[in-house]
């Protein structure tokens, strides 16, 4: 083979490689055996805390909802968990089948009339939902106006993924969170105007009003919502949005350390050709029968190259079957109710949590499972003492985003909270501050 | 195989066609830019009153294979779009030098008309192609 390819030896293919990083000697420990490994490797993880056994307040974007067994079940058929792109139709009509029920519940859930086949998470939905509402422009409006209500991370996310592209991300230094606010910036370059419902401080946002606002000046609003508050509020497509986005972890994936999560994407149809990602459409074989294929490709990159929609040309398709799964085990009633059960339970312990002396909660605004808690401390040391004195995970610091508002405590309460839970919650936070 | 070359129009190398009445210029794809593309699913047309250069990439046809640019044979305004290829984007295909026409525009420079082949040229130049 070194004659064929004209190499002298197989040292002289790693030429290019400077010399101090060749071959270098790697000092690993001796092999062990397989009980020893495991062993090991389970002193690794026990240094993890996570949420089993114990209980969590923790949201602001990953959430402990619950996985039913079922999806984990199915997820793990080898039919499913070793299927790849479904490329060739003919053998992946199961794939296909799957993705195509799952743009079929998004589509119900946030009342579009498209979905795609799914993102990598929620943040990057939302930087290519941003990245559509330019090209909906035919490329003259480069402004995105991000309402401060939007996860800081998607701002962070969509600002990496759009570099290069001359778009701008504004609307961080909008200090007034109500709509009026958000709107009056809203100029002839302005693309898109981002709105995040419930919002990052799990304030329901009224979008009333708000699309024709949006329209009226010549931009397209993208809505960013939480797919399990869309068991109990009005969708964001009733509403008027013309892109739907959002993470899609809450339904059935799990917290999984971070990921893998999932980007839901969800336009009108009329839009359907400037949508990013991989889409499946239901047709007829040669013989009348139905079948399911990966459809409208000439927007993606393997044939439009750089003017594609984007670069994406893949999807989370086993996290898409885990939430359609999820979706069809817990069936519109269920969500409804799941839905309601983080509601009442939120409110409860924000209730709860107001009436002690120390702390506030500003109950008065509609907000679904997440609150902001006024600490008479840094959040920071309240959540360190009550995962070591109560073995209890607090909810985010929001000193971590700004500095001056380190006394906060983003709160976040689902199904996974037993009211049992809530009041020790309270308890604890009564005593760690006394 | 033989392609169907439509007389007193003119045509730019990457099968774009031109004819002139009047002042009014339309612009399509020939014959033989529709057979090779297969089935026309869908024409993105430029909005009147864009002007482009000419050589211009000015609309894309989709078919279910490729997406391709068209290019503007000469430089010039839109001052019409076939709407109707919304609809039927099969038409491209069915009646690529009439019904399937794509924009109607407003000449910039006629003198760039010398530049695009008569209906003898093009066919020669079809020819080798291996058309």
């Amino acid at each position: 083979m070194l004659a064929a390819i004209g190499a002298p030896s197989t040292e002289a293919l790693f030429e290019a490689v400077p010399a101090g990083y060749r071959f270098p000697e790697v000092q690993l420990p001796a092999p062990l055996s397989e009980p020893e490994v495991l062993a090991e490797l389970r002193t690794l993880a026990a240094q993890n805390v996570d949420v089993t056994g114990r209980p969590c307040f923790l949201g602001a974007g990953a959430y402990n909802h619950f996985v039913p067994s079922v999806v984990g079940h199915l997820t793990s058929r080898s039919e499913f968990y070793t299927a790849y792109t479904p490329y060739q139709p003919e053998i992946s009509q199961g794939t296909l089948q799957a993705i195509f029920e799952y743009q079929t519940m998004i589509c119900r859930l946030t009342g579009m009339e498209v979905s795609n086949a799914s993102h990598y998470d929620g943040a990057t939905a939302m930087a290519e939902g941003i990245i559509m509402a330019a090209g909906i422009s035919r490329g003259r409006r480069r402004k995105a106006l991000v309402s401060p209500g939007v996860h800081p991370q998607y701002r962070a996310v969509a600002r990496t993924y759009v570099q290069g592209m001359q778009l701008d991300i504004v609307g961080d230094d909008i200090l007034d969170p109500s709509n009026e606010a958000l709107l009056a910036s809203v100029d002839d370059s302005t693309a898109c105007v981002v709105i995040q419902t419930p919002d990052f401080y799990g304030r329901i946002v009224d979008l009333s009003g708000v699309a024709d606002a949006v329209h009226a000046r010549g931009a397209v609003l993208i809505v960013v919502a939480d797919p399990i508050s869309l068991g109990m509020l009005v969708p964001p497509g009733a509403m008027g949005a013309d892109i739907v986005v959002g993470e899609g972890q809450p339904l059935g994936i799990g917290l999984q350390f971070g990921g893998p999560y999932l980007g839901f994407f969800a336009c009108r149809m009329e839009h359907v050709r400037r949508m990013a990602g991989r889409v499946v459409g239901e047709t007829v074989d040669a013989e009348g029968q139905r079948g399911y294929v990966l459809t409208l490709a000439t927007r993606e990159q393997h044939i439009r190259r750089e003017k594609a929609t984007s670069n994406i040309c893949t999807n989370q398709g086993l996290n898409v079957l885990a939430a359609a799964i999820y979706l069809s085990a817990l069936g519109r009633c269920g969500l409804s109710q799941l839905a309601a059960l983080c509601y009442h339970r939120a409110h409860y312990a924000a209730n709860a949590i107001n009436a002690l002396a120390a702390f506030r909660v500003d109950t008065t605004q509609p907000f679904f499972k997440e609150f902001v808690v006024h600490c008479p401390a840094p959040a920071r040391e309240i959540n360190q003492r009550l995962l070591e004195a109560y073995g209890i995970i607090g909810g985010y610091d929001l000193g971590e985003i700004t500095p001056e508002r380190a006394n906060r405590m983003l709160v976040c309460v689902t199904e996974m909270n037993p009211v049992a839970q809530i009041d020790q919650l309270v308890d604890a936070l009564a005593e760690v501050t006394q | 195989m033989a392609y169907q070359i439509a007389d007193d129009y003119l045509y730019a190398e990457n099968h774009e066609w031109i004819r002139l009445q009047d002042d009014v210029a339309t612009v399509g794809i020939s014959d033989y830019a529709q057979d090779e593309l297969t089935d026309v699913v869908y024409v993105e047309l430029p909005e009147v009153g864009q002007t482009f250069e000419q050589g211009a990439p000015f609309a894309v046809v989709e078919s279910v294979k490729a997406a391709s640019d068209v290019f503007l044979p000469v430089a010039g305004e839109i001052i019409e779009v076939n709407a109707s290829l919304e609809d039927t984007p099969e038409a491209v295909n069915d009646d690529p030098f009439g019904e399937g026409w794509f924009v109607r525009i407003k000449i910039a420079d006629p003198e760039q008309m010398a530049s695009l082949m008569d209906p003898q040229a093009y066919a020669a130049y079809l020819e080798t192609l291996g058309a």
